[in-house]
């Protein structure tokens, strides 16, 4: 007598429910899958048509067919830049304070802020930035400017810092400010992560650290920071990849200004959303594939930084059972 | 003490439960163990006041540096280094090491809770004056200009613009996101794979590319015009990826024990995931959708490019132009008019609010995860009838 056949193949309901779960699959699959086949089908003439001058001009005069999107992808990674080099070691030192140093009694509160944080719509941050943020920021351009000049990127053209008065507009609306509004955006995200990650550390290794006689920072170094490294540069990346996409905060934030410009601190940048934000309503159908175009190269750049973050962060050691 | 000594002579030798002696002085409490010693207290507080007198003395008397923040930077900095001597003083360079890092991590720390707690209370400070109104509730802004006072207009037509969009996105995200992660988790596959993929690599998409792509398509291309139906795919666009993907998370935790108790115990797939894995997931599942929607309420540039912002009540998302509260406030903080700034930061902290509500929810729920709840018990005994 043979053995009765066994199947794996899924019968009555069963079969319903694996097939209408592939549905439901298969649609997000089209529509998500869809935006981008979509933004590359459209990107593909602008691509086309202007080749590499795409990303080397800087002007984006459609009635002029010049168009090119060096100076907004410039405009872009400043900003993001500025966003990170205040997110960065606030959201490592925040980590850190809530695993490591907090109170019992107030760390769950402190994770909540930050979840909270992050939940925290861009245009109040845009608020803040622009009505709080902007004057004392434009101070400290002007103390960085008058102090660091010399360094070209603490430049600021056209305004002599030491003038008995200063001139104020040439120090608002600039990278910098937008840059501050976006790190209070990015820096919650980033520090989720880390905390995450942090909290993730093995207690043993940790009272194995004290108990050798470490300081609580000789056990941060020796066991938490190489632990959470993964974590660390993960959530950093993820961060940079919403600073890159940050529209609104960025709009209310700066005046546009279509030029490659290192001098973070003048006023005046542009960003590929702010691009998209400002240039949509006007713009024909050549326009648009060009806008689109814009949003496909920001999209493939955050795509690949967020591929890079979540595979660093399945890579590190933290999240394995470690005993 | 005395009467605890038995005397050798007299007694055989036993057992003394010694007495509670009255006299004695009370004993000592033990001092905690890992908390600081009084005199690491005193040298932690006394080193920060030194730093404060330091700090006054620096930016009031000796150097020409004004104003608060100066202050505040002299004195961390200088609490820090005064932190430092001390621990010089009692130990080695790994003592103060240790010191310093921990200033600069508290430091940094309180910094962190000053920023969020400002601009929370910056906007709260700035938007409480219109909110003092009952028709900021109950009007809409037609006819009343930017200069016009607080006692017209409202934003309900934003509330309602913002309520009526999100129902709609999320109508087509709920289902698609959660029975995605099903898929995805209880189906699995080759197939299963390429989906997770995908959406992993959608939840990059900036929502400013998501609105483009619902303008070009739907306004655009279809030649349908700006809508509160078109915000509402723009929303949907950009909330089912963050939706599916944080959804998958949650199923992925669900214990692998329950899942083959279930089917051991006879019941099919199906019956497995809708009486085991979701029930024991909702929780989480509800925190995902409502961090989702947290997001989705508040996302300016996908609405800014399909809606149009009406300055009426309009109830029919297909009805022509439809206003939000975050296309409000940025329209109205764009005309410059002081009145209509602050009346963009009323409506911005009605957003707060209504994002610290969702956000409360999300917590409540996410909290009551321990037990068998009795909807749970009973649904699977319904199901088992």
């Amino acid at each position: 007598m043979r053995p009765r056949k066994l199947s794996r193949r899924a019968t009555g309901a069963d079969a319903v429910f694996a097939h209408g779960a592939r549905a439901v699959g298969a649609s997000v699959l089209v529509i998500t899958g869809g935006v981008g086949v979509f933004l590359a089908w459209q990107a593909y003439p602008t691509l086309q048509r202007y080749g590499w001058s795409f990303f080397t001009e800087s002007a984006w005069e459609p009635d002029q067919d010049v168009i090119g999107i060096a100076a907004v992808l410039v405009g872009t990674i400043s900003v993001a830049l500025v966003a990170m080099f205040f997110a960065f070691p606030t959201s490592v030192l925040m980590a850190l304070y809530i695993s490591e140093y907090a109170p019992a009694r107030i760390k769950s509160t402190l994770v909540s802020l930050i979840d909270l944080m992050a939940a925290v719509p861009s245009i109040v941050y845009g608020l803040w930035g622009f009505f709080l943020i902007m004057p004392h920021a434009a101070e400290l351009a002007l103390w960085l400017h008058k102090h660091l000049g010399w360094i070209p990127i603490f430049d600021v053209r056209g305004t002599d810092p030491d003038a008995a008065t200063w001139d104020t507009t040439r120090y608002v609306a600039s990278a910098f400010c937008a840059g501050i509004a976006v790190a209070m955006m990015v820096m919650p995200m980033a520090c989720a992560v880390m905390r995450q990650v942090f909290s993730q550390t093995p207690p043993g290794e940790k009272e194995a650290a004290l108990a050798l006689g470490a300081t609580r920072w000789g056990m941060i170094t020796a066991v938490v920071l190489p632990f959470g490294r993964g974590g660390i540069i993960g959530g950093t990346m993820l961060g940079l990849g919403r600073a890159l996409g940050e529209t609104i905060a960025v709009v209310l934030i700066i005046s546009p200004a279509f030029e490659i410009k290192p001098n973070i601190l003048e006023v005046g940048t542009s960003t590929v959303s702010a691009l998209i934000a400002g240039r949509f309503g006007e713009a024909s159908p050549a326009q648009l594939s060009a806008l689109l175009a814009a949003g496909f190269v920001l999209f493939m750049i955050t795509l690949v930084i967020n591929t890079l973050a979540a595979v660093i962060v399945n890579r590190s050691r933290s999240g394995e059972g470690v005993d | 003490m005395s009467t605890l000594t038995p005397d050798p002579v007299t007694t055989t030798p036993a057992t003394h439960l010694p007495t509670y002696d009255e006299d004695a002085a009370p004993a000592v409490p033990r001092s905690a163990l890992g908390k600081p010693t009084p005199d690491q207290r005193f040298a932690r507080i006394g080193s920060w006041v030194g730093g404060l007198g330091l700090a006054w003395l620096v930016t009031q008397r000796l150097l020409p540096l004004d104003g608060l923040p100066w202050f505040l930077i002299a004195w961390f900095v200088l609490g820090t280094a005064v932190t430092a001597v001390t621990a010089a003083m009692t130990g080695g360079l790994v003592e103060v090491k240790d010191q310093v890092a921990e200033s600069v991590i508290t430091g940094a720390a309180l910094v962190v809770v000053t920023a969020v707690l400002s601009a929370v209370v910056f906007v709260a400070l700035r938007g409480w004056r219109p909110l003092t109104n009952l028709n900021f509730f109950t009007d809409d802004m037609s006819g009343v200009g930017p200069k016009d006072g607080f006692e017209t207009g409202g934003i309900l037509h934003a509330i309602l613009g913002s309520g009526i969009e999100l129902g709609i996105a999320l109508a087509i995200t709920l289902p698609l996101g959660i029975g995605t992660a099903v898929f995805m988790t209880e189906v699995g596959g080759r197939f299963a794979r390429i989906v997770r993929t995908v959406v992993e690599a959608m939840t990059a998409l900036p929502s400013i590319v998501a609105g483009l792509f619902i303008y070009t398509v739907f306004i655009v291309a279809l030649g349908q015009p700006r809508s509160g139906l078109a915000a509402s795919l723009a929303i949907a666009v950009m909330m089912l990826p963050i939706i599916a993907r944080a959804a998958d998370v949650v199923l992925r935790v669900v214990p692998g024990g329950l899942r083959e108790a279930s089917l051991a115990l006879g019941a099919s797939r199906w019956r497995t995931v809708w009486h085991v894995v979701l029930p024991t997931a909702r929780p989480g599942l509800a925190t995902a959708v409502i961090l989702g929607v947290a997001r989705g309420v508040g996302e300016t540039s996908p609405v800014l490019l399909t809606s149009g912002a009406a300055g009426f009540l309009v109830a029919d998302p297909t009805d022509g132009a439809m206003n939000s509260l975050p296309l409000f406030i940025y329209s109205t903080v764009r005309s410059g008019e002081p009145n209509a700034i602050t009346r963009a930061f009323g409506a911005a902290t009605v957003l707060l609010v209504l994002v610290l509500v969702l956000f409360v929810t999300a917590r409540l729920l996410a909290r009551q995860r321990t037990g068998p709840s009795r909807f749970r018990s009973s649904r699977i005994r319904k199901g088992r009838q």
